[in-house]
């Protein structure tokens, strides 16, 4: 087995808060840069940029988490990955279905374009994509297991849009396959004024928005090979298999 | 005042937690945000939100709200009103916005 660099959270141009330099092309060839191994796609409430960075990043010997950091009814931004591309369809006909029909407006907001591997738009998200859906943070939970998904609350130590800023403390059964830290502390720091996450593997992640941010904060998977099922065992500690946050 | 006291006033609906129409109000506090009440909510408050996740229990347990009303007649879990029930904690609902339930809880306890 061998030690694997991931970067679970990275937003794509997509995201309306998004640079506009994060392209499929530029997030993989910063991220082979910064010696990555995995990464993971997670914009807001979003799938649609993940097939083609799966592709590209493929072609460099990276391997990638698909999914999308989705903000559940109370406000709670939760990453959900998928394992397959059949998953990740059903999953966005999910955020489609559930995303209210609320416009962007790119000037107060910010573009929300999906691009091919030559920075061509091909896909401009008309909805307003830094909303809530309509499902809250359980039934969003039941619904990416459903789909066999992996669901972590996203920057759990943050004043904003976390667990504990939304609903205040961790709900008694929750059901998260890891629990994210942001950059901003690390995991023992966090576990030192909420003993309570202990119980759950934890994860610290970049979430980059511009090229630069990518890498800046990650997670070491001690696995076989970088794949979504020795993913799953590394965060449940199954076989040998482990994280390490340093 | 006790919460039986508003009810009819408000025009509030009882979704659950029966046992605690009694609580005594000192007060009011609004916020969406959990972090915030337990930051700042104060014993015998009425909260008003818009939240229906079952922490809100939790939370008007840890601070010994007097009542929930959850506005705009949103609906809360199961798991919410169950806990309710456990906790004897009222969750009332009501039609308004928050703005307009607050400015008449406002207004009927100024009257006390
Ligand atoms: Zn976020
Ligand atoms: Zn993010």
């Amino acid at each position: 087995m061998n030690f694997f660099r991931a970067d679970l959270h990275i937003h794509t141009v997509l995201s309306p808060c998004g640079d506009l330099e994060m392209s499929p092309v530029n997030i993989v060839s910063e991220a082979t840069m910064k010696g990555l191994d995995i990464i993971g796609i997670t914009d807001h409430n979003t799938t649609r940029h993940c097939e083609l960075i799966n592709k590209l990043a493929a072609e460099k010997g990276i391997f990638v988490m698909q999914g999308a950091e989705v903000t559940t009814k109370e406000e709670v931004h939760c990453l959900a990955f998928f394992e397959n591309t059949d998953a990740l369809k059903k999953f966005q006909e999910f955020l489609d279905h559930n995303l209210p029909e609320i416009m962007n407006d790119p000037a107060k907001f910010g573009y929300q374009v999906q691009v091919d591997e030559n920075d061509n738009v091909v896909y401009e998200e008309k909805k307003l994509l830094i909303n809530a859906i309509s499902k809250s943070f359980e039934e969003t939970e039941a619904f990416t297991h459903s789909m066999n998904g992996i669901f972590i609350p996203a920057h759990i130590n943050r004043k904003k849009n976390s667990i504990y800023s939304q609903l205040g403390l961790l709900p008694g059964n929750l059901n998260a396959d890891a629990l994210e830290v942001s950059k901003a502390t690390t995991p023992e720091q966090f576990a030192s004024i909420h003993p309570e996450i202990n119980g759950f593997p934890l994860i610290r992640n970049s979430d980059a928005h511009w090229p630069g941010d990518i890498g800046t904060a990650f997670t070491v998977f001690f696995l076989k090979k970088p794949s979504f099922a020795e993913i799953r065992l590394a965060l449940k500690g199954d076989n040998g298999r482990k994280i390490i946050v340093e | 005042m006790k919460i039986t006291d508003i009810l009819t006033e408000l025009d509030l609906k009882i979704i659950s937690g029966h046992k605690g129409l009694s609580n005594e109000i000192t007060g009011g506090y609004v916020s969406d945000l959990l972090s915030d009440v337990i930051g700042n909510a104060k014993e015998g408050q009425v909260w008003i939100t818009l939240q229906t996740h079952q922490n809100i229990i939790a939370v008007g347990s840890l601070k010994d709200i007097s009542a929930i009303i959850i506005v705009k007649g949103f609906v809360p879990e199961t798991a919410t009103i169950e806990k309710s029930n456990i906790e004897n904690i009222p969750l009332l609902s009501t039609e308004l916005d928050t703005f307009n339930i607050t400015g008449r809880l406002f207004e009927l306890l100024q009257k006390e």
